[in-house]
C-alpha cells in the first residue's frame, strides 16, 4: 500500500507548517517555493489523491515559467510519469510516480539525469523508497476543515534558512 | 523527405510521382503502437477509388497484468511490448495473407506517451523498415486517434474533434492533414484520469473508467452537489482537478462516519459523471460556437479516445451535437480505445501524401497535436 506521509523529522531537519486557506494560498507557497529554489534542489510531495499535490506542483512550476517569459499548461504528470520544462536554463522535472511499483522501474524514467542540473518534483515519493534523495525538502499536504495545510520538512542544512524565510514569507501574505 | 542531395533515402520511391502514373494506386500499411497499455499491430489498405480496408488488427492488452497495481506500470509495459511484439507483427501479416514485400511503409507511434514503450515499437518499426526497405512514418499517437474517423466513417475534413482518453483531453479544429489547431485542452487531469481516480477513491477495479460508469447507472446524479470547473470561461479548456478533490471530500466524509455503502459509490459515481457531462457538454458547445462557419455546410463533431466508449457521455453530447446542429461522428469503440490500425492509418495518409519520416527520428513523450509533424 502507498505511504502519503513523509518519514518522521529527525535531528538535524527543520520543520514548519502553514495553512492553505484557499487555492490562492496555494499559489502563494508555490510562488514563494520557486524564489528559492534552483539547480539540483528536490520537493518530495507527499498526500492522498486529491490532496493538491498537482496544484502546488503547477504553482512552483508556472512561477520558474513566468520568470523565463514563458507560459506553459502544466498538465497531471499521472499518465505520462514525468514532464519536462525548460525555465530560462533551469530544467523542471515534474515526476508522478504513483503507477510504479517498484524502485527499479525509475531506471526508465531517467530521473538520475534530473538531479544532475535540474530542479525535481516528485509526487508519490514513496514509490522512490531508498533512491530519494536525502538532501530535500519534504511537503506533506494533508485536509484540515475546509482548507489544507502544507507541512515542510526540510532535509538537510541548504533547506534550514530557506524554510524560515518561506515561513516568514507567508505569514506576513497572511497579514 | 528528400535529402540534400535530392535523394530519397532508404529506396523510398516518391509516391507521388511514378506510382501516380499506374492505373491503380494502391497503399498498404503496417502500424504499430506502443505508447501505453496496449501492443497493437495493424495492417491498413487503401486503393484509389475504394474505401479504406482493415486487413488485420492485432491488439494485446496489458490491463490484466496491471489490475494488481492500479494502472499501468511502465516497466512492465516496456518489458511487456518487447515480447510480445514480434509476435503481433507476425500474427498481423498472417492474418491479412501478406508478406513484408506486400507492404508499401511502416508506421510506429512515436509519442506522447511512456517512453520506454514507444521506443520499442519505434524501433521495431525502423529495423522492419530497413531490412525491407520501406518508407518509415513516425506518427503522433494523438493524431491517430484524430484521424481514425477517416478510415471508419470517411470523414471528410474539416471536422472539430473532441479527443477524451486516460491521458488527454482537447478540443480540436482538424482542418486538413497535418494542420490542426487546438482549441483547448485540460489544465489539469485528463477525463480518463479523473475516471480513475474518483474509481480507485471508492476501491473499484481497474480500469476504473468502465467500473464507474457501469455502478453509475444505478445512482442518483442529484444527490451530491459537485462542482463544474472553468463552465462559462470564454475559452475551451478543461479542468478536472477540482472535481476529483471534492468527490473525495464525499468520500472520506461518508468512510468516516463508516456509511460508504454501494447505493452511495452508485450515488457519487452517478453525481461525478453528471458533472463531467456538463463540463464536458459545455466546453464542447463553445468549440462549436467558434468552429461552426468554418466547417462547412455538414459541420461533424468527432469524438475519439477510450473515454467515447462510455455510453453515458455519448448520449449527452448527441445531444449537444443536436443542440448546435452538428452531426456526431464516432469510430466503433475498438478502434476509439489503443489500436495499431490507427497509427497505421495516420501513416498511410502521410504516405499518400508523399511524408516519411527520417531514421534518425526520435520518440517523444510530450508532444502537442498542434505543432504536429513526420518530418
Amino acid at each position: 500500500m502507498s505511504r502519503i506521509t513523509p518519514p518522521p523529522t529527525a535531528q538535524n531537519d527543520s520543520a514548519c507548517e502553514i495553512a492553505l486557506v484557499d487555492a490562492l494560498a496555494t499559489d502563494r507557497l508555490g510562488k514563494t517555493l520557486a524564489d528559492m529554489v534552483g539547480q539540483r534542489d528536490v520537493i518530495a510531495l507527499w498526500g492522498d489523491l486529491g490532496a493538491g499535490k498537482t496544484s502546488l506542483a503547477r504553482a512552483i512550476i508556472q512561477t520558474l515559467l513566468a520568470a523565463s517569459g514563458l507560459r506553459e499548461d502544466v498538465p497531471s504528470p499521472t499518465f505520462t510519469l514525468v514532464q519536462t520544462y525548460e525555465a530560462g536554463s533551469l530544467p523542471i522535472w515534474h515526476a508522478d510516480l504513483y503507477r510504479l511499483s517498484d524502485p527499479d522501474e525509475l531506471i526508465e524514467l531517467g530521473l538520475e539525469e534530473a538531479l544532475e542540473g535540474g530542479l525535481l518534483l516528485i509526487e508519490w515519493p514513496d514509490r522512490m523508497a531508498d533512491e530519494l534523495p536525502a538532501e530535500r525538502l519534504d511537503i506533506e499536504l494533508k485536509e484540515v476543515g475546509d482548507g489544507r495545510v502544507a507541512c515542510l520538512t526540510g532535509r538537510g542544512a541548504s533547506w534550514e534558512d530557506r524554510i524560515n524565510r518561506a515561513q516568514e514569507k507567508m505569514l506576513q501574505n497572511d497579514t | 523527405m528528400l535529402d540534400q542531395q535530392g535523394e530519397w533515402p532508404h529506396g523510398v520511391h516518391p509516391i507521388g510521382t511514378e506510382r501516380k502514373t499506374e492505373i491503380v494506386t494502391s497503399l498498404t500499411v503496417m502500424g504499430i503502437e506502443t505508447s501505453c497499455d496496449e501492443t497493437a499491430v495493424a495492417i491498413v489498405r487503401q486503393i484509389d477509388g475504394a474505401g479504406p480496408e482493415l486487413l488485420a488488427n492485432e491488439v494485446l492488452s496489458q490491463i490484466e497484468d496491471h489490475a494488481p497495481y492500479g494502472g499501468v506500470v511502465p516497466e512492465i509495459a516496456a518489458r511487456s511490448h518487447l515480447v510480445h511484439l514480434d509476435g503481433l507483427v507476425k500474427r498481423a501479416l498472417k492474418s491479412a495473407d501478406l508478406t513484408f514485400n506486400d507492404l508499401d511503409g511502416v508506421a510506429a507511434t512515436a509519442g506522447p506517451g511512456l517512453i520506454g514503450g514507444v521506443i520499442v515499437g519505434l524501433m521495431t518499426a525502423k529495423a522492419i523498415a530497413l531490412v525491407h526497405r520501406l518508407p518509415f512514418i513516425g506518427v503522433n499517437h494523438l493524431e491517430g486517434h484524430a484521424l481514425t474517423t477517416r478510415l471508419t466513417n470517411e470523414t471528410p475534413f474539416p471536422y472539430l474533434l473532441l479527443l477524451v482518453s486516460g491521458g488527454h483531453c482537447q478540443l480540436l479544429h482538424v482542418k486538413d492533414l497535418g494542420d490542426y489547431v487546438r482549441l483547448g485542452s485540460t489544465i489539469d487531469d485528463a477525463v480518463g484520469e479523473a475516471y480513475d481516480k474518483t474509481a480507485k477513491m471508492m476501491g473499484l477495479p481497474y480500469p476504473g473508467g468502465p467500473a464507474l460508469e457501469m455502478i453509475a447507472r444505478d445512482g442518483d446524479p442529484t444527490r451530491f452537489d459537485l462542482p463544474r470547473p472553468l463552465l462559462n470561461r470564454k475559452d475551451c479548456d478543461f479542468s478536472f482537478s477540482g472535481l476529483k478533490t471534492a468527490v473525495r471530500k464525499h468520500v472520506l466524509a461518508l468512510a468516516e462516519r463508516d456509511e460508504l455503502g454501494d447505493q452511495d459509490r452508485a450515488d457519487i459515481a452517478a453525481s461525478f459523471q453528471a458533472a463531467v457531462a456538463d463540463v464536458l457538454d459545455n466546453r464542447v458547445s463553445r468549440a462549436m460556437a467558434k468552429t461552426k462557419d468554418q466547417l462547412g455546410e455538414k459541420p461533424r463533431l468527432v469524438v475519439a479516445g477510450g473515454v467515447a466508449a462510455n455510453q453515458a457521455l455519448r448520449a449527452r453530447l448527441t445531444e449537444t451535437c443536436e443542440t448546435n446542429g452538428f452531426t456526431l461522428e464516432v469510430p466503433p469503440v475498438s478502434l476509439c480505445t489503443d489500436n495499431g490500425a490507427m497509427i497505421a492509418w495516420a501513416g498511410l495518409e502521410h504516405l499518400a501524401a508523399g511524408h516519411t519520416s527520417p531514421m534518425d527520428l526520435e520518440p517523444r513523450a510530450r508532444w502537442p497535436l498542434d505543432k504536429s509533424t513526420t518530418r
